[in-house]
């Protein structure tokens, strides 16, 4: 079993380190930072635009393998360069990261978990009203964009807060800034702030997630291993809950572990409409003002977490299906 | 209408006063489908003791499975169920799902057919044997599991309580089956229903379930209710029959009376149809034509009428009873069963039978025909590779080492073996068409080895196969008229031609000319099976490799697949190269016989040498395995039970192969032993057209 992960774990890392590759290669290539100086007014001389774009190891005069090679020595020692501004690239993705770990792992956790409980009352319900209400909740969810469920839930907000007179949610930001009061106060405002993002991952999630956990539960609903649970004496619902739902959330460990890795950065939308600063809403900034090191920095980040996932995800098969664990 | 007044016992192992355990009285069971309300069982009553073994038999679809989960209240809540079925003297029917969890499994327990897909594959067999103790009795998890493995060991299941600690797929099928039998018996149930138990088992591994099944019946004096497509089965397992049609009994009576003395025209056709270890061969077997009918909106009047050659007016009008018969206890649903009795009327008096065909070539001494296909010393071997990333090769399966046989013009050769013997690796080798491992394949006299791609389409055009499962092969998209054009077309025949063609295809294989724009599924699985034979007759070939061509068809239909083969054989001067599990139906159409054993062959020759005088044990062990549709001989019959399963074909056992289950290995003396553990034995000539490679074949009698 170690041996097993071990020897995944060298194949995601070897993925990692092409990802890796290839992003700030393209990064790199594709970007033009100079261009971010030239539109100035007046425009700087081309020497000290050449020297400030040298500083930071992002001058188009240099090859970029050149360029490259001394990002990745900075890489190893644990130094991502600095953005454009001139700030070291991992404080800033130190604070990001955070942002985006407060917002998504929460809404993760309970997006997946309400996937599941939603897939899985359509499955044992199928054709009934409860399982055309998840269908139909899954489907308008699923057609809608997350942009304008973000922005239908910030209208939902305003109109709680006219009828109730006073601000229950908030809608921009992640806690209200320069609030000062008790830790207890703090905590509250947080949540305030948190609601709205969390709801607009949740549903989007669950409505993804409920799909295939619904066609799982359906798969195993008709297995004859079921039935064979019943003949022995298990209850319906024991015999659901411990041969069915146990089966049919093995494809969906793997399913889940990976969807969190690229929700990570992927949570763009949301973090715009609602003002997080996480790491979604960066590397569009990164992109839009052509921030090489940074963009690179978001693909590292981004490969990293598609191995932490990937690993999760072989760990959460392994623990629900035993049969992997003695291979 | 109960169908068990006065049992009779085989053996005495209840006495009369004991009342029945299970009673099951005008069980019905109904769906709503698309098409209308589908009456899948329509009056379903009979009645089991403790110690009765009660066999249900039925094709697929007549209720028999259907009324079986009736029993357990384990059907779709759409299913609509009206009788009674009393457990004791509790009625089952209405009660909730708490009050019948609380007797399943423990008043009456079920096996399942497929052991894979009936264990929850996330769980050791051992936990889930234990799961059963636990839901009935309060078990710690040790003693639960301590019982999982003595259960395990009672079962015949070697080194129990390592192996309860394995998960379902690491057992082989016959494994799993002894462990659900295993599960079965976990809380000493009154009643165990055995839902075709041994149904894709090969035969030696189906009697030692059947052995399994009476020791667990043994063990717990349980009365045993065992369903099962195939008739042959019952006859040494049953005390009682009950024979399904459509939905109901058809006939129900003691084992022998429904066997010698068959009163309803469906069990007779049954019966005829089934081909017989002890018969000779060449007699035709008696087909019941058409199909069962659908469920949904039945027409009045007898269900079998359509297909019986006894029916009259009143057959198609008034449904018949199921009456007692002269005897009180056997009854039939037939009009016209005092007849059957009065005439004595056995299954050639009431269904036609086609004329025996002899190929006029069977005139021509064997040695004198061309041969058609050869395979001399034929090798195939398979890596066996481990981990996902970087592939590394563990072992070698040697699915094929050293294989030789040869089929001459007019002749059916048949390969026999459990499966793993190599059997299909042989076929696929020869379709292949291409350069063997080792060896060398010889079809028409062409090496396949040597074949250019112009001589290897010719060569494909003698060539032509069968599949087993005719759903599987035909594609569903295509009408039937371009399912056949198509290797036609592709070998160049122009499209009038092509057209005469496919109308003179269908009529050869007895279907209607006029249904070439019909897609497959609207046709019977019998008549798909002749429609895939009309492909592989479609160019003429000389040879037609029939791979188990009518084991996923209903035992009724078989007969006239059977029959249609041996005809097409005769008519078209055809060899066929015949692979099948099933011995009886070998008998009944081959010449030749190969018995395969772990990539080779053990024993070769004429199939009335083989099969009437066997000189390898291990084809003797096959051949007691076989049922024989007869309680009488049944009762008589000495069988040798193979023990364990087919060694791994990773690391075969040193000298013989056969030898860690060889029955002769066992009786001979020592000192002959060692040339069984030193010497691979060769095929040695044991008679004319007759060889078998083992070293003792002379001492066979003692095995
Ligand atoms: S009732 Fe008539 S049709 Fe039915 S089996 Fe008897 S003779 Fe045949
Ligand atoms: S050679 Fe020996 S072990 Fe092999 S079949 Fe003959 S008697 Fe049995």
């Amino acid at each position: 079993m170690v041996r097993f992960l071990l020897r995944r774990f060298v194949g995601y890392l070897v993925l990692v380190l092409i990802a890796t590759c290839l992003g700030y290669l393209l990064a790199a290539s594709s970007l033009d930072p100079r261009s971010n100086f030239e539109g100035r007014n007046p425009p700087p001389p081309p020497e000290s635009v050449d020297r400030v774009l040298s500083d930071l190891n992002i001058n188009d005069k240099t090859p970029v393998l050149e360029r490259f090679a001394t990002w990745m020595g900075g890489v190893v020692r644990g130094d991502f360069g600095r953005t454009i501004g001139g700030e070291p690239v991992l404080d800033e993705m130190g604070r990001r990261i955070g942002v985006s770990l407060r917002l998504l792992l929460l809404a993760s956790i309970l997006g997946g978990a309400l996937g599941v409980l939603v897939g899985v009352v359509g499955a044992v319900k199928q054709y009934r009203f409860s399982d055309h209400a998840t269908t139909l909740f899954s489907f308008v969810t699923l057609a809608t964009p997350v942009f304008l469920l973000a922005v239908l839930l910030k209208l939902g907000a305003l109109q709680l807060n006219r009828a109730a007179g006073t601000t229950i949610l908030y809608y921009t930001g992640e806690a209200t800034p320069g609030l000062q009061g008790s830790w207890w106060q703090l905590a509250v405002d947080r949540v305030q702030h948190l609601v709205l993002p969390t709801l607009a991952i949740v549903l989007a999630q669950a409505a993804f997630y409920s799909r295939y956990q619904r066609n799982a539960m359906l798969d195993v609903l008709g297995s004859d291993f079921l039935r064979t649970a019943q003949a022995k004496g298990l209850r319906r619902r024991q015999a659901l809950l411990k041969h069915g739902l146990r089966t049919a959330l093995i494809p969906m460990a793997t399913f889940f572990a990976y969807q969190f890795g690229l929700l990570l950065t992927g949570a763009t939308f949301v973090e715009k409409i609602f003002g997080w600063h996480g790491m979604g809403e960066w590397f569009v900034d990164a992109v839009n003002g052509n921030d090489v090191n940074v963009v690179a920095a978001v693909t590292v980040f981004a490969a990293a977490l598609v191995l932490v996932a990937g690993m999760l995800a072989d760990l959460a098969h392994a623990a629900l299906d035993p049969r992997v664990r003695i291979r | 209408m109960t169908a068990g007044a006065g049992a009779t016992a085989r053996e005495p192992t209840t006495t009369d006063a004991a009342g029945p355990v299970l009673q099951v009285a005008d069980l019905a069971v109904s769906f709503s489908t698309e098409r209308g309300l589908l009456r899948a069982v329509r009056g379903m009553s009979y009645e089991v003791r403790s110690g009765e073994v009660l066999g249900i038999v039925g094709e697929s679809g007549c209720g028999k499975s259907v009324s079986a989960l009736a029993v357990m209240g384990l059907l779709p809540t759409s299913a609509r169920v009206s009788g009674s079925v009393r457990f004791r003297d509790r009625e089952l029917l209405g009660l909730d799902d708490p009050q019948l969890s609380a007797i399943r499994g423990k008043g009456i327990s079920m096996v399942f057919q497929d052991p894979l897909s009936a264990f929850t594959p996330v769980y050791t067999v051992g936990a889930q044997i234990a799961e059963a103790v636990r839901v009935h009795t309060e078990t710690s998890r040790d003693q639960a599991a301590r019982r999982a493995a003595e259960l395990l060991d009672l079962v015949g299941i070697p080194d129990a309580t390592r192996r309860a600690r394995a998960f379902p797929h690491e057992f082989s099928g016959g494994m799993r089956q002894r462990a659900m039998i295993a599960m079965a018996i976990a809380n000493d149930p009154e009643v165990i229903i055995a839902d075709e138990p041994t149904t894709a088992l090969d035969v030696t591994i189906q009697a030692q379930v059947l052995d399994v099944l009476r020791t667990a019946q043994q063990a717990t004096g349980a009365a045993i209710v065992m369903i099962t497509h195939d008739l042959g089965v019952m006859a040494g397992v049953a005390d009682r029959l009950i024979v399904m049609y459509a939905g109901r009994p058809a006939e129900v009576g003691s084992v022998d009376q429904v066997f010698h003395a068959p009163r309803m025209p469906y069990t007779l056709g049954l019966l005829g149809s089934l081909p017989r270890l002890d018969a000779a061969a060449g007699q035709p077997l008696t087909p019941v034509e058409g199909a069962p009918p659908s469920l949904v909106a039945l027409p009045p009047g007898c269900p079998f009428a359509p297909r019986c050659p006894l029916q009259v007016g009143v057959c198609v009008e008034v449904e018949p009873g199921l009456d007692p018969t002269s005897a009180s206890d056997h009854l039939a649903a037939c009009h016209r069963s005092d007849e059957i009795e009065a005439g004595a009327l056995g299954p050639a008096d009431v269904f036609p039978v086609p004329p025996p065909v002899e190929p006029p070539i069977a005139a021509i001494p064997r040695e004198e025909r061309p041969v058609v296909l050869e395979v001399r010393e034929l090798v195939k071997s398979f890596p066996l590779t481990r981990g996902a990333l970087l592939r590394r090769r563990v072992g070698t399966i040697h699915a094929l080492d050293g294989v030789s046989f040869d089929l001459r013009e007019g002749e059916t050769l048949a390969l026999v073996g459990e499966s793993g013997s190599g059997k299909t690796t042989t076929v696929n080798e020869i379709l292949a068409l291409a350069a063997p491992m080792a060896g060398s394949v010889v079809v028409l006299g062409r090496e396949t080895s040597t074949l250019e791609t112009s001589t290897r389409k010719e060569t494909r055009r003698d060539l032509g196969m069968v599949f087993q499962d005719p759903s599987a092969s035909l594609d569903p998209r295509m009408p039937v008229g371009d399912i056949l054009a198509e290797g036609l077309r592709a070998h160049g025949v122009a499209k009038g031609q092509r057209r005469r063609r496919v109308g003179e295809l269908l009529g050869l294989v007895g279907l209607d000319a006029g249904h070439v724009s019909r897609y497959p599924h609207e046709f019977s699985g019998g008549q798909q099976q002749r429609i895939a034979i009309a492909r592989a007759l479609a160019l003429d070939p000389k040879v037609i490799v029939l791979d188990e061509p009518v084991s996923a068809l209903d035992v009724s239909i078989r007969a006239g697949v059977v029959n249609l083969l041996q005809r097409l054989k005769a008519e078209l001067g055809l060899a066929y190269l015949f692979v099948g599990h099933d011995l009886s139906l070998v008998r009944h159409v081959a010449d030749r016989v190969a018995v395969m054993h772990l990539g080779r062959i053990v024993e070769i020759g004429a199939v009335e040498r083989v099969f009437g005088d066997a000189a390898h044990p291990y084809t003797r062990a096959l051949l007691s395995a076989v049922p024989l549709p007869d309680p009488r001989r049944e009762r008589v019959r000495r069988r040798i039970v193979l023990e364990g399963e087919l060694p791994s074909p990773l690391d075969p056992p040193s000298g013989c192969r056969f030898r860690t289950r060889c029955p002769l290995f066992v009786a001979v003396e020592p000192e002959r032993r060692q040339r069984c553990v030193d010497e691979d034995p060769m095929g040695r000539p044991q008679g004319e057209d007759h060889l078998a490679a083992c070293h003792h074949a002379e001492l066979r009698n003692r095995g």
